[in-house]
């Protein structure tokens, strides 16, 4: 060694033992701080290269902007640092496990985002004549045969953009349907264990909401429903496998005597990837169910979507579906819109967005689809729930597990921050897992459980993966129990310590200010 | 299969630690008529990645691409140049594959980038605030409508016949349930809008003024005097912006009075993507954030001390608030809006200025061709980068009849108001920095053959 490196550098250890300083810059090693674009931007600097206009007489109206706007820009270099600097500041499922409960962070696969890519699909124009689009067209009808296929339902929706706006069209079909046969009812009735977005959605298009209890079990009680059944309810909104992860194996029953009743059921079909492949929710009897293609399907969530929500339909609600729709006759593809709709399609409730919908989640999930094909989306779920039940099994002795008597759990086990030591609760374990190098699980999610806390691991995760995870878990669990002080600080490791939401409520800071624009406005 | 990481081994190894026999016991809950024996039938099996991309390629052959052809559509979509890096920033694993920033402190990139985000609207549309974005523009448009309605505790919305058709659908869509009424009409092929029948028609059951801004037509109008007469009779005005890129050569609709300003963001960042998915701006004045809908960012500092970011107000959202909520999205555009965002950046304020110059002197050297065609002529006095053309026949056939030159020729109003036979000659032609003056010369000298 000494003899290739004479007089220059010499290798050294250091001292394990120093403490660690504060840095000049507060950064820590590869853990970047990065300023806001207003305090680094200049109005004069710009990433983009732009020909100069020619002269002309501007015809803007005489509305010209004079005044500054307040836009920083940036060169790119500049740009890609900033941003690449931000992203680093992130959890994500290319980094880590993600169990967040009905949230369905899966793998996203790369061949979907150079599909969606290709010029044909990502630089078409929504509103070209439709023979210059056909390709296009045909990516949304195979979709839909695919979607219609796999659920066993007579049609499908595809222009919802999100799941709780699909639950839009699926409540918005039913009141068509109602109003169609002159019957004004007024009532949706949902489980108290339901996603905030069924009683949000319900009142959204005008309707009461009213809970229905569950049993001990944690499924929706069947005899409480069929007691509140009458001519005033519309219908129910039910999710199945439910938010406590467990299958409603009463759903045949409840559609029956829904129907019997005549309302309709609405599924939420937020869990659908416990079951794809191997139950098809028309054969339970469902009217309407919203298909979260950045759940099942896995295109990206993006930090917060976009989604993408098509709602497959029976064949009551069928007439009613938004426009516009692809149809295809012969080899020729045709977009029915508002025009033709009159034709075979007069019943339709309307429109509920500009344009066809997600086009870029179309090509996303329908790669993702062919793929698997049947016999993989089979092995999707199968992989899925077999990954919970893993989890719930391995961990009902250390955590409380409210239903683990109720039978297996579909694709994500529930548990409970019961038994943890005086003034711990499940927001201390989130945050303990944080430290972990783990997104957290779900946490106060269902209201039916007490600090609950919903694991879900997905097809993507390996046992490998999931067997640390519970050693993970199970360790901070211990802590919690123990009342170990150090858990109530958690995170210590992360970008930031625990953020005050108080008074980011009481003093909303929303927009970025001059420093003393901000100490003028007080 | 190359998604799926569990092996036969494991499997059978972690069936054991459950305690089941088999997968089909773990699904034991599903009623046994309703079981599938196997994969369902009719159904492919799974293919690899070539056969996949394949079929992909297969079918993005069968339709003509904007960049590859010229090219003149708008109508609420258009094509701008978008620089490279915003994709490829955009595709950074820990931004595309992150959730929504529920754990502030391991999601400052997506929190401190939507902090941003608002900023940068509320400037571009002169409003004190603006949330975390919407699923797009006709969505964001309805949404304002009810905000409107929950501030004023009225239910009577005016649109002006320059609302963009599609956004005037959904209202009515969602009208049908809610109980509001929806003075609407359709446009005319006039460079008058129809602001003078708004300022009458305002009264003191008037929730909302909404207008579009330039209009559907391209059209340019100053909103300060709707904005004064709505406010005196309490109403709200709600301004409405399709090409946000035009915010960088005229007034933002909140510096002439606008309470809320709703848009579509696609034509920064996003690409046009055959509709979807897009991004909704929302913003508004300060003291109507706590009934605006959707995902707000807002500052706070951790338990150190230091500044970081949270998503907060949230007792406005379903999850906390349920039936009760002031919207029942779930979601943003979060993938799309930080397209935006980054395109804004790289643009900066001199960056945006030259771009719309840059476009708005295209466009009026475009439209001054296109009037020299024997029979064609410009309904607009202003526009920005889109303006009507009145053609002496019907437009639908001609533009298809240009479709078959390769030329993709702007939109008609007949697609955009079937049965409307006093709009059916108008064509809506939008030109950005995209078209090149040969395209507009490929286009021009079609048109005058497909016309003679």
């Amino acid at each position: 060694m000494n003899s290739i490196n004479q007089s220059g550098w010499k290798p050294e250890m250091g001292n394990v033992g120093d403490t660690a300083p504060a840095t000049y810059t507060g950064n820590k090693a590869l853990m970047l701080e990065e300023a806001l674009i207003f305090e680094i931007g200049t109005a004069g600097t710009t990433g983009v290269d732009l020909a100069d206009a020619p002269q002309i007489a501007a015809r803007l109206g005489n509305l010209e902007r004079h005044r500054d706007i307040g836009l920083p820009g940036l060169s790119e270099p500049e740009t890609v640092r900033h941003y690449t600097r931000l992203s680093r500041q992130n959890y994500a499922i290319d980094l880590g496990f993600f169990p967040l409960g009905s949230c369905t962070m899966k793998h996203n696969p790369r061949l979907n985002e150079k599909v969606a890519r290709m010029a044909g699909f990502a630089d078409v124009h929504p509103l070209q004549p439709v023979e210059t689009v056909q390709g296009a067209l045909g990516v949304i009808h195979e979709l839909a045969h695919w979607l219609v296929t796999l659920t066993g339902m007579k049609a499908v929706a595809m222009s919802p953009k999100a799941g709780a706006h699909g639950e839009l069209c699926g409540i918005l079909a039913i009141r068509a349907a109602l109003t169609a046969r002159g019957d004004a009812r007024s009532v949706i009735l949902c489980p108290e264990s339901a996603h905030g977005t069924n009683p949000a959605t319900a009142a959204f298009a005008g309707y009461a909401v009213e809970n229905i209890p569950a049993t001990s079990e944690g499924r929706v009680d069947l005899a409480a429903l069929k007691a509140r059944l009458g001519p005033d309810v519309a219908g129910v909104m039910i999710t199945n496998p439910n938010t406590c992860g467990l299958f409603e194996r009463d759903m045949r029953a409840i559609s029956d005597a829904v129907h019997a009743a005549g309302g309709y059921v609405y599924c939420d079909g937020a869990n659908f990837n416990a079951i794809v492949g191997r139950v098809r929710p028309g054969d339970l009897g469902v009217d309407a169910m919203h298909i979260n293609l950045h759940k099942t399907f896995s295109t990206p969530h993006g930090g917060g979507g976009p989604g993408s929500g098509p709602v497959v339909l029976s064949e009551a609600l069928a007439p009613y579906a938004p426009l516009p729709f692809v149809d295809k006759n012969g080899d020729h593809y045709r977009l029915v819109e508002e025009e033709t709709a009159g034709e075979h399609h007069g019943s339709s409730f309307g429109r509920m967005v500009a344009f066809h919908g997600q086009m870029g989640m179309f090509t996303r999930a329908l790669s993702y689809i062919m793929s698997h094909g049947a016999d993989g989306l089979r092995q999707v779920a199968e992989d899925a729930v077999l990954n919970a039940n893993y989890i719930l099994r391995s961990l009902e002795d250390v955590l409380e597990a409210p239903f683990a008597h109720s039978g297996p759990c579909m694709h994500e086990a529930l548990f409970s921050d019961n038994g943890l030591a005086e003034g711990f609760s499940t927001l201390d374990i989130a945050k303990g897992l944080i430290d972990e190098g783990y997104h957290p699980m779900t946490v106060y999610f269902p209201l039916v459980v007490h600090g609950a806390m919903l694991v879900e691991p997905t097809e993507t995760e390996s046992k490998a993966t999931l067997d640390q995870f519970i050693g993970a878990l199970g360790r901070v669990a211990e802590r919690a129990k123990a009342g170990d002080p150090s858990l109530k600080s958690a995170p210590h490791y992360a970008p930031r310590r625990r953020l005050d939401e108080t008074q980011a409520a009481r003093k909303p800071v929303l927009v970025w200010r001059e420093p003393e624009q901000a100490v003028a406005a007080e | 299969m190359r998604y799926l990481p569990l092996t036969p081994s494991d499997r059978q190894a972690m069936l054991g630690v459950i305690g089941a026999k088999s997968i089909d016991d773990l699904f034991c809950d599903v009623p046994a008529e309703a079981r599938l024996d196997g994969p369902i039938r009719g159904l492919p099996n799974h293919a690899s990645e070539m056969a996949v991309e394949r079929h992909f390629s297969e079918l993005a052959r069968q339709n003509m691409t904007a960049s590859h052809n010229p090219f003149f559509l708008g109508a609420g979509a258009y094509k701008h140049h978008v620089p490279a890096s915003v994709d490829h920033i955009i595709q950074r694993g820990e931004f595309l594959t992150a959730y929504t920033p529920y754990q502030p402190e391991i999601a400052q990139g997506t929190l401190q980038m939507l902090f941003e985000f608002q900023t940068q609207v509320a400037r571009l549309f002169g409003c004190d605030v603006a949330n975390a974005s919407m699923y797009d523009g006709s969505t964001a448009c309805w949404e304002a409508i009810g905000m409107a309605g929950r501030i004023t505790k009225r239910t009577k919305a005016l649109l002006s016949s320059g609302l963009h058709p599609h956004y005037v659908s959904v209202a009515k869509t969602m009208a049908q349930y809610t109980g509001d009424t929806l003075d609407t009409r359709l446009p005319e092929l006039s460079a008058q809008t129809d602001s003078a029948r708004l300022l009458a028609a305002i009264d003191g059951e008037t929730s909302c003024v909404v207008v579009q801004y330039p209009d559907i037509l391209g059209r340019i109008e100053d909103l300060s005097a709707i904005a004064a007469k709505a406010h005196a009779h309490g109403a709200l005005l709600i301004a409405v912006v399709t090409e946000p890129v035009a915010l960088g050569a005229i007034k933002a609709p909140g510096d002439m009075g606008a309470d809320i300003v709703v848009g579509e963001g696609q034509s920064l960042g996003v690409g046009l993507q055959f509709g979807g998915p897009y991004v909704g701006l929302f913003a508004c004045k300060e003291k109507f954030v706590r009934q605006m809908p959707g995902r707000l960012c807002g500052e706070t500092v951790d338990a150190q001390g230091k500044r970081g970011f949270v998503l907060t107000l949230s007792t406005r959202e379903q999850h906390i608030r349920r039936e009760k909520a002031t919207s029942n999205i779930c979601t943003n555009s979060g993938l799309c809006a930080l397209a935006f965002s980054v395109h804004l950046t790289l643009l900066g304020e001199k960056g945006l200025r030259g771009l719309a110059q840059l476009n708005h002197a295209l466009a009026v050297q475009a439209a001054d061709r296109f009037t020299q065609i024997p029979g064609v002529e410009l309904v607009n006095d202003s526009f920005f980068n889109e303006f009507t053309l009145k053609l002496p026949k019907e437009a639908r056939p001609i533009v298809r009849a240009l479709a078959d030159r390769k030329i993709l020729g702007g939109v008609s109003l007949g697609r955009l108001y079937p049965n409307a036979d006093a709009l059916s000659n108008g064509l809506l032609v939008a030109v950005t920095e995209t078209a090149t003056s040969a395209d507009v010369e490929t286009f021009a000298v079609a048109l005058q053959e497909i016309l003679a």
